[in-house]
């Protein structure tokens, strides 16, 4: 920055400006920087070796191609896939829910204090740890668990469902659990900027309801969508906790792949693979920021 | 296998909370001692996992030394990370003998003068000769303590063949970890590691995801299955590895297991909740089941033991400091007796069996060192009880199980590899 920028937006601006960016720069920018740096260095058993390579790259993606040809997929790419497919379904389902609950919220509910007892109401899942939360699943899923012993009372099943605990069942249940909330507050907060004048002029006009949501509301919401989006996406790519729980540890994911290379005191390749999901989440945000801009609508 | 959890039923925030008002009494303390250090409060940061890290060890020292210990729980790769990253943030170490590989080369600890050290002599021969005090030989395949519990000298990174005066680590705690199961559900005797892998408990098997310990029990159950014998499972070739993780990536492709844990909770909650009847497990996460009125014992088999050690040792930032009198001190306090008796009473073994000994009473020696029937009711050092009068501890004596050993935790030379064949066994 020159001079001259600083004294046309004067000091207090940027002293303004000063904490945040401070912030960011110690707790982000710098992190960031060595862990792109760190993944391409070399390492042994116990230390990392300052160099400059690509071996963390090439090994993460080792016989990748080799295996392509032979129509099927190395450990890296399935790692990927099931991060993805995982994350996918979680956003969906999310999304669904989300948005039919803050349509609720919004419009539907007429008094504040009501609103802010049903919103209140909805962050209760973070009342406690993240780990007491997914650990409270076993006793309801589990084999002997309750929805088993139920259906098997009501000899809806002779067998317990073994797929109901330790799998992508439940590791997508529990995301939805924990995370609907972070799509309900944004698009809340996009619905409840729409003038009622615009839905009444809909109405007024002869639109359906359903025409009503696909011209009027949804556009207007969608800067809540990406939003929300954006958080329950880049969330459920990284996480390797409630995979590891929910899914029994069977599932792989990259973060989980991370965590064991972590482990292992393998830090120049766990780097790689963090900065490699981080170009895939960066991805994921710039599509979804071409289809609002965000800036813009806010 | 270090649990990375406090026993007793001790959480890990009482331990911190312990450990914490420890901390802010300790500026107020008057020693005593009339030493040139008398002003500086005696304060010794202890870097481990919560296994030893118990509040009433810490008092007991308090108590007997003046010493305040600074707990820094954190997990077993916390506990090498921060050895190899941050070797000024603690003064005394309790880490796990296999992680010496790659903490020796470091050069970030300071071997420990046997010769500063009360019972140096005294510690069971199982540590420095790898064998009973009967004499009768253990395994030694992977890392066992013998083969690096000594340096060739004071400033070696080399490890000694025989005994010297250096030590790397002074042991604390070890044991002999084998498979958990729950007899009421299995209804006939297991005798042997390849039972974890028998499709009659398809989908309710399960083993750990630590990938240095989950594979070797999986060569146990490789070696059991009569598919290959390893000329040394702790360290095996890339073959090898290869070998078994085929054989695991199969079960896990016809769904033998159920899940794979990680965290000491997690194994108790799938055996406890009958999720899973046969597992690889922990000691005390048996007894943490049995005292919710479950069945499961922790079956000795034919194969043998899979087992862990850890000791301690001093940061090289305290060397020719006050504080590293005040570890020699400590550690000589640890192995004095009650710290031994206090481990051995949670199913653990101390390592100097003498001491531990003199500080127990002789029907706990009885059940828990000599495989006898409980003459009382044996309770844990926090008072709940543990097995009723007249049961016996799974596996027998201290000379049964310990001289039943096959192979101990390890870092494999190959340990590269086996991490990443260990990630696509996972993305199986």
């Amino acid at each position: 920055m020159s001079i001259r920028s600083i004294t046309e937006r004067g000091l207090p601006a940027w002293a303004q400006a000063l904490p945040l960016a401070a912030v960011f720069l110690i707790f982000f920018v710098v992190p960031l920087v060595l862990t792109v740096m760190v993944s391409f260095w070399n390492y042994n058993e116990y230390e990392i070796l300052p160099d400059f390579t690509a071996r963390n790259y090439l090994e993460a993606f080792e016989g990748c191609a080799e295996r392509l040809l032979a129509a099927e997929l190395c450990t890296t790419l399935k790692t990927y896939l099931t991060t993805l497919r995982i994350a996918i379904l979680a956003w969906l389902i999310t999304l669904l829910l989300g948005f039919a609950i803050a349509y609720f919220l919004a419009f539907h509910v007429r008094s504040l204090t009501m609103q802010i007892v049903l919103f209140l109401l909805c962050t209760i899942p973070f009342w406690t740890s993240n780990v007491i939360r997914m650990i409270s699943w076993i006793p309801l899923l589990g084999r002997n668990g309750l929805i088993n012993q139920t259906l098997q009372q009501l000899h809806v099943i002779d067998q317990p469902l073994e797929w109901l605990l330790f799998s992508e069942f439940a590791v997508v249940l529990a995301f939805v659990h924990l995370y609907t909330l972070f799509m309900i507050v944004p698009i809340f907060n996009s619905m409840m900027r729409i003038d009622p004048a615009l839905v009444e002029a809909a109405r007024d006009c002869g639109a359906s309801g359903w025409q009503t949501l696909a011209n009027v509301v949804i556009p207007l919401s969608k800067p809540g969508i990406v939003i929300g989006s954006i958080f329950v996406l880049t969330i459920v790519m990284g996480d390797f906790v409630t995979i590891g729980v929910m899914g029994g540890q069977q599932i792989a994911s990259v973060g989980k792949m991370i965590n064991t290379q972590m482990g292992a005191l393998q830090f120049p390749p766990a780097a790689a693979h963090a900065v490699i999901l981080l170009v895939t989440v960066l991805f994921v945000v710039w599509g979804l920021t071409r289809l609002v801009d965000i800036r813009k609508e806010l | 296998m270090k649990k990375d959890f406090v026993v007793n039923q001790l959480s890990r925030r009482k331990v911190l909370k312990g450990a914490g008002s420890l901390a802010l009494i300790a500026p107020e303390v008057i020693t005593g001692f009339p030493a040139v250090h008398a002003q500086a409060p005696k304060v010794l940061r202890y870097l481990g996992t919560a296994v030893n890290q118990s509040a009433d060890i810490a008092k007991k020292v308090k108590e007997d030394t003046g010493i305040t210990i600074e707990y820094i729980p954190v997990t077993t790769d916390d506990v090498t990370r921060r050895v190899i990253t941050q070797p000024n943030s603690y003064d005394v170490v309790d880490t796990e003998y296999f992680s010496l590989r790659k903490l020796i080369p470091s050069g970030n600890l300071l071997p420990m003068d046997g010769k500063k050290i009360k019972n140096f002599e005294k510690i069971t021969p199982v540590f420095s000769k790898g064998e009973l005090p009967s004499g009768k030989k253990i395994g030694d395949q992977g890392t066992a303590p013998k083969k690096v519990m000594f340096l060739e000298g004071q400033n070696s990174t080399k490890f000694a063949k025989t005994p010297t005066q250096w030590a790397t680590l002074i042991p604390t705690v070890y044991n002999a970890d084998t498979l958990g199961i729950r007899p009421d559900l299995i209804k006939r005797p297991i005798g042997q590691w390849k039972e974890l892998l028998n499709p009659e408990f398809k989908g309710k098997a399960a083993i750990l995801n630590i990938p240095s310990i989950g594979i070797m029990d999986a060569a146990m159950v490789v070696e059991s299955m009569g598919e290959y014998k390893y000329p040394d499972k702790g360290n095996m070739t890339k073959p090898e590895i290869d070998r078994t993780m085929k054989v695991l990536t199969e079960a896990k492709k016809s769904g033998q297991f159920r899940a794979f844990w990680k965290d000491f909770n997690e194994s108790v909650n799938l055996m406890a909740s009958g999720e899973t009847v046969i597992q690889s497990m922990w000691s005390p996460a048996v007894t943490a089941v049995k005292s919710k009125g479950i069945a499961c014992v922790y079956q000795p088999l034919a194969e043998g033991y899979r087992a862990w050690a850890a000791g301690f040792a001093l940061s090289k930032g305290i060397n020719a400091t006050p504080k590293a009198d005040l570890a020699y001190e400590f550690v000589n306090w640890f192995l004095d007796g009650w710290a031994g008796a206090y481990l051995n009473r949670q199913g653990y073994y101390s390592a100097v069996l003498e001491t531990a000994k003199a500080s127990m009473e002789p029907y706990e020696w009885a059940f828990w060192m000599e495989g006898k029937a409980a003459e009382k009711d044996i309770k844990a050092p926090d008072g709940t009880l543990l097995e009723k009068a007249g049961s016996k501890r799974d596996g027998g004596s201290y000379d049964e199980r310990m001289g039943s050993v096959a192979c101990w935790n390890a870092v494999m030379d190959e340990n590269d590899y086996m991490v990443k064949k260990w990630n696509e066994f996972i993305a199986a």
